[in-house]
């Protein structure tokens, strides 16, 4: 909304810098998104007087114009305006003048001949070409008559106003109106505003009702008021400059005087109005009910619109004519050739209404005010008041008497209050002067009984039904900067994380000092992606109405995101990156509205985690390396049940030959492993790593009691052993084997070399373990250990076909 | 010559000896030399058997005092060679320091990580919970629960994603908090949770815009909670996120779940409130919506309006990072380029 202070001026005194008010109106009432000044960088744009307008003679459309502007001589200017003429007050941009779009008028010649600046129109004075009237769109715009030659055009044009652009929160619709931010700023300013009076004189022989019938057929909850006047014998004309300047400064364009005055009262009142061409209707006969199917309107837009069972229409002998509150029809509207207005003044259904604005994708001025509500005390005064302003402007007479389609009993709301009340909720100290002034600034008639209040608001705030409604009003009023600051009292409270908390920022920092940056990757994704590295079966969750083929469903795993990463990375020049991602996937659950959100954790890595430098080669990112960050991570866990790892060829997108499903006992949790090439190559990534987490089971999974194992006193005793032995034995099959047999005394199990490059045979590796014996009560003897030792080695060659070495 | 000069000429000799040896080899054979069985002390000392009772005393003192002596200047120039030769050793192994050290892989959080961290530990320290609620949310939880019915003009602000009819992807972290309110047991205190997550709003993604981005909504309700608590917190939230230095302001707003609502702006840390780009040349940037705890979003949790009241409050992490860190697109926190990742370290 836009409120001229010139405008502001003729309800209140107020003669404080437009910023200052914008800044107070921000701070009590509404956001203001700024101060318009539409004169703001122009410079030296004067009226002038055209003395003479001669062809150019070197042109078939430039004239050349003799132009008084208030000095001594009048100066020369070539123009190319159709409608340039001797006689009239125009727009001079003086040489070295700025219009705009931040342009610069210089003297300059035009076919020859000398042009001392430039005759303007009006969107060359910066003027939204939305808003420049249409009949004086194609020339230069003429000035008054009585203009002063020499003259700032300024304030001529209302340029010299300051506009305040406010952003009217939902529920104050109150403010969409002069009318209601005048009360507003009254209260805030603790004036009373000079409201505007209505002069209407009805014709007493001309009688509405004999003309006019109007039916409701929508029930009262659609349509709680319809009435009309009737206007006779107006001149359709364009507007008085003075009208024209309020509707352009408040955002609209000038149309006609009768199109221009329903703006104006609904810029003035906040209620919207239409003027229909009354000729056009059906034997003066109007009703208002929801569409049918399969009816169709032309809008004044020209569109041809599919009406639809949940739109109001007002018809004429029940044709539509007009789509409620939204947007009127062609047919029946105010043209040059007009000469009877029928004027509607209406209440429409606040939700009925944003539906068809939102149906029709028909969004108005007054579709806007009807979805926040509008004063329901005011329809018929801004009525009488729009009538009077077509009569007066259009040399029109009004009809006698309001047909009413259907009226209203609007009752004020009485809230009641109590002072203790304001003071518990605001944490202040108010007394019961300081709140009643505040009531009687806002106008709200109030009578005090003992501690309480009972308010009366008038029909003009809708928005206030209930004691809280009256708080806002004070606490906004007494100015939240008087409010004091403090903190919440009261019994104490402990704030802390809880466990599954703890532990994700547990993973978080241990995935960051493995090396590996955090990334958030978007939740929606493909269909395809969606599905990809799924760690259970599950069907996927889609969007009713997703607003691209990019983002439609909610993802079943973190890596297919991360790989997105990777490669938005690698296409970037950025070889070596490694990431983890913390956070849902959503699994379906059939007979469930809603899915299953699993916090999970996962990793890719790509290139080198350590970049090549003086000392260090970089070593590019293998199975081993990630196994071993997932490792970590697991033991920090202090899992009860042993963790292993399970060769698996079961995830499709992932190699066969260098992934392992992670068990916790018999628990899938997660999966490690390489990406397959072909689905690197279709993310368009490199050679890529990869994990997969459900941390919520891992969270959940039985951890170790943690308790303190006594340091042997007893020396230890190692043995190593390194063996030939067939490439199907894998290195848990070895240990697994050597933990079986190894006797009480065995400790530790440590793998140091493997090898299996030349010099081994075809099929064969090469493996060397260091096995580690310990007695927690006595020094082992070395006979013991031997034999222990032997026990292996043969175990080892018997059921492995280990040869040992 | 007398034992006693034969002494001293020995001492002279042994302390030049001494001084000029030059590597510790020669030091150790001054010593054996000098000091030995067979050297030239013993020799002496072996002579005193000629002396009178009375002179063997002295001289046996005169023979220790030198003895001594060349010990101590031996033991001395030992030390000294050692230390020459560490020296030595030291100067050989001098290295360039600056040149980098080895490379330890090393992550980092997210920057919006990062900053729900901050505001995590910062009201944990005043006694809230941290709740997170599910992304996946009923309309009635997300919307109507929250003085949001079906039709409201204000769910215009909030476009969705829906699932179904009834399932959406949530638009505010405040969709748990009916959750909240009707779990909690007041008879053992306040309610006070914060709840930070993702959220989602029907929106083409552009620099400004995300369909996906982040919310940290707060609430607490009691016995007696006021609009100057909601105040205190959220200038202690604008403290901590942007410096102390600035100035707070509230001004009314409206959301349907509270009421009064206001929003909350700080001094434009930019331009110290002159007004630049960044704030639109208002001088205040816009952080914070919050308000008291609208009285039908209790009763719709069954607690009575009349005996409880609270304030709520929320705010957008990535709104803050664009705001503190000059991010001029919001895409860049979800592309995860690791030269964008890479540059917010903790506590910036
Ligand atoms: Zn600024």
């Amino acid at each position: 909304m836009r409120i001229s202070y010139a405008w502001l001026r003729d309800y209140l005194k107020l003669d404080l810098p437009a910023d200052e008010l914008a800044e107070k109106i921000e701070r009590t009432a509404v956001e203001v998104d700024g101060v318009i000044r539409p004169s703001e960088g122009l410079k030296k744009v004067v009226v002038g007087h055209v003395l003479e307008c001669v062809p150019h003679p070197n042109s078939d459309h430039l004239h050349i114009c003799q132009v008084d502007v208030g000095e001594a001589d009048p100066i020369q200017i070539v123009c190319g305006a159709p409608n340039v003429a001797a006689g009239q007050m125009v727009i001079v941009a003086l040489p070295n003048s700025w219009i705009g779009g931040h342009t610069k008028i210089k003297r300059s010649k035009m076919r020859g001949e000398v042009s001392n600046g430039m005759l303007c129109a009006l969107d060359e004075l910066g003027f939204d070409e939305k808003l420049v009237p249409k009949e004086v769109a194609d020339g230069i715009f003429i000035l008054p008559a009585d203009a002063t030659p020499g003259e700032p055009v300024f304030s001529y044009l209302g340029m010299d106003d300051e506009i305040i652009d406010m952003s009217v929160t939902p529920n104050r619709g109150d403010m969409l109106s002069m009318n209601g931010t005048a009360h507003e700023l009254a209260a805030i300013y603790d004036q009373t505003p000079t409201m505007p009076k209505v002069d209407l004189t009805e014709d007493a022989a001309d009688l509405a009702d004999d003309d006019l019938n109007i039916t409701v057929q929508a029930d009262e909850q659609a349509v709680p008021q319809y009435k009309m006047r009737l206007i006779k014998h107006v001149t359709i004309k364009p507007s008085p400059l003075w009208l024209q300047i309020r509707i352009w400064n408040a955002g609209m364009r000038p149309i006609n005087n009768v199109v221009d005055a329903t703006n104006y009262i609904l810029m003035q009142y906040g209620q919207p109005l239409h003027a229909f061409d009354f000729d056009q209707l059906d034997a003066g006969q109007v009703n208002v009910r929801f569409a049918k199917a399969g009816e169709q309107l032309t809008t004044l837009d020209g569109e041809e619109r599919d009406l639809l069972a949940t739109d109001l229409v007002i018809c004429s002998n029940d044709k539509p004519i007009c789509l409620a509150g939204t947007m009127g029809g062609l047919a029946t509207e105010v043209t040059d050739q007009t000469t009877s207005i029928a004027l509607e003044s209406a209440i429409f259904d606040a939700v009925k209404i944003r539906k068809t604005a939102h149906n029709h994708n028909l969004h108005s001025e007054a579709s806007m005010r009807y979805e926040r509500g509008i004063d329901h005390g005011a329809t018929e005064k801004a009525l009488d008041a729009a009538a009077a302003m077509i009569a007066k402007l259009g040399n029109g007479t009004v009809t006698s008497g309001v047909v009413v389609g259907r009226d209203e009993d609007v009752k004020p709301v009485e809230v009641a209050i109590t002072l203790t009340r304001i003071n518990h909720v605001l944490g202040t100290d108010l007394s019961l002067d300081t709140v009643s002034d505040l009531f009687k600034r806002l106008d709200f008639p109030t009578t005090v009984t003992d501690d309480t209040f009972n308010v009366t608001v008038p029909s003009r705030r809708w928005d206030i039904h209930i004691p809280a409604d009256l708080i806002e009003e004070v606490a906004r009023l007494y100015g939240y900067d008087n409010l004091p600051s403090t903190l919440p009292t009261g019994q104490p409270t402990i704030g802390k994380l809880n466990e599954t908390q703890q532990a994700i920022r547990d993973a978080r920092k241990l995935m960051e000092s493995a090396g590996l940056t955090q990334a958030i990757s978007y939740s929606l994704t493909t269909d395809s992606k969606a599905r990809a590295f799924a760690l259970h079966a599950s069907d996927v969750t889609t969007l009713d109405f997703p607003m691209s083929s990019e983002r439609t469903t909610l993802r079943l795993s973190l890596i297919a995101g991360l790989l997105d990463d990777l490669a938005y990375n690698n296409a970037r020049k950025e070889q070596d990156v490694a990431l983890y991602e913390q956070g849902r996937v959503f699994f379906s659950q059939p007979e469930q509205v809603r899915p299953k959100e699993v916090e999970h954790l996962a990793g890719a890595i790509t290139g080198s985690m350590v970049k090549t430098a003086w000392d260090t080669a970089a070593t590019p990112v293998d199975f081993y390396q990630i196994k071993g960050i997932v490792a970590g991570y697991l033991k920090s866990l202090a899992l009860v049940d042993p963790i292993s790892y399970v060769a698996t060829t079961a995830h499709a997108e992932m190699h066969p030959g260098r992934t392992a499903d992670i068990y916790v006992g018999d628990q899938l949790v997660g999966f490690v492993g390489q990406i397959h090439p072909t689905t690197a190559k279709a993310y368009k990534i490199r050679e890529t790593y990869a994990f997969e987490l459900d941390l919520a089971a891992l969270i959940a999974l039985p951890k170790a009691r943690q308790q303190y194992q006594p340091i042997s006193k007893f020396p230890s005793i190692t043995r190593d052993v390194a063996m030939l032995i067939d490439d199907t034995v894998t290195n848990a099959d070895i240990v697994a084997l050597i933990h079986d047999k190894g006797g009480a005394h065995l400790q530790d199990v440590h793998l140091f070399d493997l090898y299996n490059g030349k010099h081994v045979p075809e099929g064969k590796k090469s493996l060397a373990y260091t096995l580690t014996y310990q007695d927690q009560a006595a020094t082992l003897v070395d006979e013991d250990v031997t034999k222990a030792f032997d026990k292996v080695l043969s175990a080892l060659t018997e059921d492995l076909g280990a040869e040992i070495r | 010559m007398s034992l006693q000069d034969r002494l001293t000429e020995l001492r002279d000799q042994g302390l030049a000896d001494i001084k000029s040896a030059d590597v510790l080899k020669k030091v150790n054979q001054v010593k054996v030399d000098l000091l030995g069985k067979k050297g030239p002390i013993t020799e002496v000392l072996h002579g005193m058997r000629d002396l009178t009772p009375e002179e063997r005393p002295k001289v046996g003192a005169y023979a220790n005092e030198v003895r001594d002596k060349l010990q101590a200047a031996i033991d001395h120039r030992r030390d000294e060679l050692e230390q020459a030769a560490v020296n030595k050793q030291l100067v050989a192994e001098t290295l360039d320091v600056t040149l980098p050290g080895r490379q330890v892989p090393q992550g980092q959080p997210h920057v919006i990580t990062q900053i729900i961290t901050e505001l995590e530990d910062l009201f944990i320290g005043m006694g809230y919970q941290i709740v997170d609620g599910d992304e996946v949310e009923e309309d009635y939880y997300n919307f109507e629960r929250l003085n949001l019915p079906k039709d409201h003009p204000a769910r215009d602000m909030q476009d969705t994603f829906y699932i179904t009819k009834d399932v959406l992807l949530r638009t505010q972290t405040s969709a748990d908090q009916p959750r909240s309110l009707e779990n909690h047991d007041f008879s053992k205190g306040p309610l006070k949770v914060l709840s930070p997550g993702r959220v989602y709003r029907r929106d083409t993604d552009d620099a400004t815009h995300s369909h996906q981005f982040h919310q940290i909504e707060g609430l607490v309700v009691d016995k007696h909670i006021t609009m100057a608590d909601l105040k205190g917190t959220l200038t202690l939230v604008a403290n901590e996120l942007f410096g102390d230095q600035f100035e707070v302001r509230l001004r009314p707003s409206y959301f349907p779940f509270t009421e009064p609502s206001v929003e909350a702006d700080v001094t434009c840390f930019n331009c110290n409130g002159k007004g630049c780009a960044i704030c639109k040349q208002t001088g205040w940037i816009e952080v914070l919506g919050a308000g008291m705890v609208h009285p039908h979003v209790l009763e719709m949790s069954g607690i009575d309006p009349e005996v409880y009241g609270g304030f709520a409050f929320g705010l957008g992490p990535d709104r803050f990072a664009m705001l503190k860190y000059g991010v001029d697109d919001i895409r860049n926190f979800y592309l995860n380029d690791v030269r964008f990742l890479s540059q917010f370290y903790k506590k910036g």
